[in-house]
């Protein structure tokens, strides 16, 4: 029941917000002092021309974990309506070239996930706690599971 | 039936609501800001206009960037990130978006400011289209609250343009 709700919340999410990833938790410190590590920000994708100074959410080819920096640079093609966009994080000294695929200097529009709207501070170190120390992680998974089984509801 | 794991977990439930309608009301408080910003931004001086020899033009510039964001700042607010973007047309390009500076405004304090200074990021073109081109300095501003809902707006100042030659 608990999983089965926690499931529909997040499709309905998927649903509403138009991206994959609705919902992120920032892992590193290059967007301070906006964003900080724990933090999750809240996405949405749609069909809006992207535009300087959004904070996007994007994938590099060969990456796993998305990231998220601001847009410094637009060109958006006039015939294909294509864009090229490239990014910085707010804290670095340099642009994202370096992140991107050897040889890549810009973005497009299918490598962005999402763009920022909102955010909430220290929610998202749950997560990161669970991620970086996984002993913590299966104690809380038993302990939910035993929960459930000795549940008299 | 009221055994102290019912309790506890009813208590949880409600600190967690309360919580999360606190962090939405104030979210919501910044509805009700209207905020009367105003910038001024001058081009000094053209330090430097060359073509790339990948064919590419950029241009470096002395700008002299005024602005009065205060009106920006609620009690939720964190800090404002404020850029100055050229903005132009080229054959290829419906729109062209270069960010010239950008800075971060941690406080209501920092939030008229008088700024001298080269543009901090290089404007390139993709291409050689910018000798004698027209373009608009735009300044954007992104607010970022402590939490909930960010808000962006800009002021375009049209009228800025190019040499004509390469210096």
């Amino acid at each position: 029941m608990i999983v089965t709700s926690a499931l529909i919340i997040w499709k309905a999410l998927m649903c509403i917000t138009g991206s994959e990833s609705p919902v992120v938790v920032v892992l590193s410190e290059s967007m301070e002092p906006g964003f900080k590590r724990g933090d999750i920000l809240f996405l949405h994708m749609n069909r809006d021309p992207i535009r300087a100074g959004e904070i996007v959410v994007f994938n590099v080819d060969g990456r796993e974990i998305p990231i998220v920096h601001r847009v410094i640079m637009v060109h958006d093609r006039k015939d294909t309506g294509e864009v090229d966009v490239l990014t910085k994080g707010d804290k670095n000294d340099v642009d994202d070239r370096l992140l991107y695929v050897h040889g890549q200097l810009w973005l497009q529009r299918h490598h962005v996930m999402g763009r920022a709207v909102g955010f909430l501070p220290y929610v998202g170190w749950v997560t990161i706690i669970m991620t970086e120390k996984p002993i913590i992680k299966y104690i809380l998974i038993s302990a939910l599971g035993l929960l459930v089984i000795t549940s008299k509801d | 039936m009221h055994s102290f794991g019912y309790r506890a977990n009813a208590l949880l439930t409600f600190a967690v609501t309360i919580l999360a309608l606190m962090c939405a009301m104030a979210s919501v408080s910044d509805n009700f800001n209207t905020p009367t910003p105003s910038a001024q931004v001058q081009v000094l001086n053209i330090n430097w206009f060359q073509k790339q020899p990948n064919g590419n033009d950029e241009v470096s510039m002395t700008l002299n960037i005024s602005a009065d964001l205060q009106s920006l700042f609620t009690w939720n607010t964190k800090q404002v990130f404020v850029f100055l973007a050229a903005e132009y047309e080229t054959p290829k390009n419906s729109l062209n978006q270069i960010s010239l500076w950008d800075g971060i405004i941690p406080s209501k304090e920092h939030a008229k400011f008088w700024i001298h200074t080269s543009n901090k990021y290089r404007f390139i073109d993709q291409g050689s289209n910018l000798q004698g081109k027209e373009y608009n300095l735009t300044m954007h501003w992104h607010v970022m609250p402590k939490s909930g809902k960010m808000f962006a707006d800009k002021i375009v100042m049209p009228g800025y343009r190019l040499p004509e030659e390469y210096r």
